[in-house]
């Protein structure tokens, strides 16, 4: 049985609209128009315990509003949801004293409040016996190297050390498991490296499941063995990354330095991208023409100094899929 | 049962501590509180001193302990809705009040609880020190802030300011939940101060109010948040008359906690958490 299971969620939100202009405001006042946004129409997937998911879409995609409802803080107007057996919306209070929550843009510690005091207010919210508490704090504060950030207020951060007593602080009443809402958006790359290698290791060691959305594509390379795209309020795919790329991208491309400059080469199925002096890039077919193949042809015709298969970023792949959909951002 | 409140305690003592660091705030709030507790027994002196055939309800020395009683605990007076859930309505934090396993109403109730005592408890101990202590040392006794009526006085008196702040809590949380239904707090905030200080006595003590109007403004809630505890204090509500004026603050808290929380579960339900 799955740890979670979403079946055609489907979400309308409702602004009022009004014209421009003082004019416009006046005539809201006395009749108010309202138009109707789809964020979500039948959002459908499953997940084990233990898996660690990116879900990724551009802006507006439907991505916060599946967190939101996944973790009971929004009801939607249709489909079912169960996470643990349980509904998050309907029993909001069992279900959120189970799951962990770090919204990227948000703080869920006290402004005012020394870290460990805020720390300190979590486990009694949470009612984590004192025992259990200590030692998981213990557990967290040593994963994130925060011992010399806990007698300082949460606003006298950067926003690299808060993120990560933010982390440490939503795995203080041990989820089974966490939302990560683009937990790494606007950091450093050390303080990234930092929360991509903590939630690598909260996923292995304790067995945490973990939905992370994000727009970094790094954070799903180095962590997400499963994404699931979300566009336009659908999903517009559901699978390991390797599946992503090779529907999207079938090309691959080998980036070759010469050792004079760079000939013209005339392969079928290959084609030249880029030249810059003596190296050469070049995209070909894997279905066509074999990686090895095509290196062997090139070595024996010329002097060659180095030569290796380059992966498209995942930037583009991501990028092209949404444009394929019809998903990127209206 | 005690255990059950053990998130809400954690939670109050915290926001009580954060609160409490506001030393420069609660400074100017006592100095502009002492000000007009200064204007109001001038203009009561000048008034009771020139008014010779009028029966009063009560002495000028009670009516300047009754003035600087209601200055002491003006910020308990519930005037303004709490900055913090105005502030989370509008950046959209309140998602992550939601995600919490406590009862959405009593964790707004115990931080607003928080909020207002903290800040009462340093400008009421300095009013105190100032009008009760100091006062009557360098001969302003006529002026000063006179002792309770009796022991007994002053017990029900405890009470009553213990039930003062329930009830203006209560009050508190139905402005916040105004807040967080038009996502503003300037409406109410602007609407709510004149009606606030006339109605519970901090403007005028509510027994110098006209005969005829007396018993309709001892019955409605705003007077268990200051005159209640104040008349108390002094002995002008005593024997029956203390306990009914208890009963009546016990009433009131219930009645608005019940309308807060029927109206929380409506709010919510309709709240969209912003952003993201």
């Amino acid at each position: 049985m799955p740890q979670i299971l979403v079946e055609g969620l489907a979400k309308t939100y409702r602004v009022a609209e009004r014209e421009r202009g003082a004019w416009g405001a006046v005539k809201g006042l006395v009749r108010r128009r309202w138009r109707s946004i789809e964020a979500l129409k039948g959002v459908t997937f499953a997940l084990e315990r233990g898996e660690l998911v990116g879900l990724i879409g551009p802006n507006g995609a439907g991505k916060s509003t599946t967190i939101k409802i996944l973790s009971g803080i929004l009801s939607p107007d249709g489909g079912r949801c169960e996470v643990d057996g349980l509904t998050p919306w309907r029993d909001r209070m069992r279900h959120v004293a189970r799951i962990g929550v770090v919204f990227g843009q948000r703080t869920q510690l006290w402004w005012d409040l020394p870290v460990i005091e805020g720390f300190d207010l979590l486990a009694a919210i949470y009612r984590v016996p004192p025992a259990r508490y200590r030692a998981t704090r213990e557990e967290m504060v040593a994963r994130m190297r925060l011992e010399r950030l806990l007698d300082q207020p949460m606003r006298q951060l950067s926003l690299g050390q808060r993120m990560r007593c933010e982390i440490a602080a939503a795995m203080l009443h041990e989820p089974a498991l966490l939302f990560l809402d683009e937990p790494t958006i606007g950091l450093d790359a050390p303080s990234k490296l930092a929360v991509r290698s903590f939630v690598a290791t909260l996923n292995r060691d304790r067995g945490v499941t973990v939905i992370l959305t994000t727009h970094d594509m790094h954070d799903i390379e180095a962590l997400a063995r499963r994404v699931i795209v979300i566009g336009n309020g659908e999903i517009l795919a559901d699978g390991p990354f390797e599946a992503l790329r090779a529907g999207v991208l079938a090309e691959r491309r080998l980036h070759v330095d010469f050792a004079r400059d760079a000939p013209r080469i005339a392969i079928a199925g290959v084609a030249e991208r880029a030249r810059d002096g003596r190296s050469l890039e070049l995209a070909f077919d894997p279905s066509l023409i074999a990686a090895a193949d095509l290196i062997a042809m090139i070595a024996a015709d010329h002097a060659v100094d180095d030569i290796h298969v380059v992966e498209p970023a995942i930037e583009e792949v991501i990028a092209r899929f949404y444009q394929l959909h019809g998903a990127e951002e209206a | 049962m005690i255990e059950g409140f053990g998130p809400y305690l954690a939670a109050f003592a915290a926001r009580f501590q954060v609160m409490l660091q506001y030393r420069a705030a609660a400074f100017a709030g006592f100095v502009t509180q002492c000000w007009w507790g200064a204007i109001k027994i001038t203009i009561y002196a000048a008034f009771f001193a020139d008014a010779v055939r009028w029966r009063s309800p009560m002495t000028l020395s009670q009516a300047i302990t009754y003035t600087w009683l209601a200055q002491a605990f003006f910020i308990l007076t519930p005037w303004a809705g709490d900055p913090e859930v105005a502030a989370k309505v509008r950046t959209g934090a309140v998602g992550y009040d939601r995600l919490r396993p406590l009862d959405a109403y009593g964790w707004w109730y115990t931080n607003s609880a928080a909020w207002m005592t903290a800040r009462a408890v340093p400008r009421a101990a300095l009013m105190f020190g100032l009008t009760a202590v100091i006062f009557p040392l360098v001969g302003l006794r006529a002026w000063s802030w006179r002792p309770p009526a009796d022991a007994e006085a002053c017990a029900l008196f405890a009470i009553s300011v213990l039930l003062a702040v329930l009830l203006s809590s209560s009050v508190v949380m139905l402005i916040n939940l105004c807040v967080a239904s038009t996502l503003t707090d300037r409406g109410v905030n602007n609407l709510l101060p004149p009606l606030v200080i006339v109605l519970s006595g901090n403007l005028l003590p509510l027994p110098l109010f006209p005969d005829w109007a007396r018993t309709a403004l001892f019955l409605q809630p705003f007077a268990g948040v200051v005159d209640i505890p104040v008349r108390i204090y002094f002995g002008g509500l005593a024997g029956p008359l203390a306990w009914t004026g208890l009963g009546l603050q016990l009433f009131w808290t219930v009645i608005l906690i019940a309308a807060g929380r029927f109206w929380m579960g409506s709010v919510m339900g309709r709240l969209q958490v912003q952003g993201g």
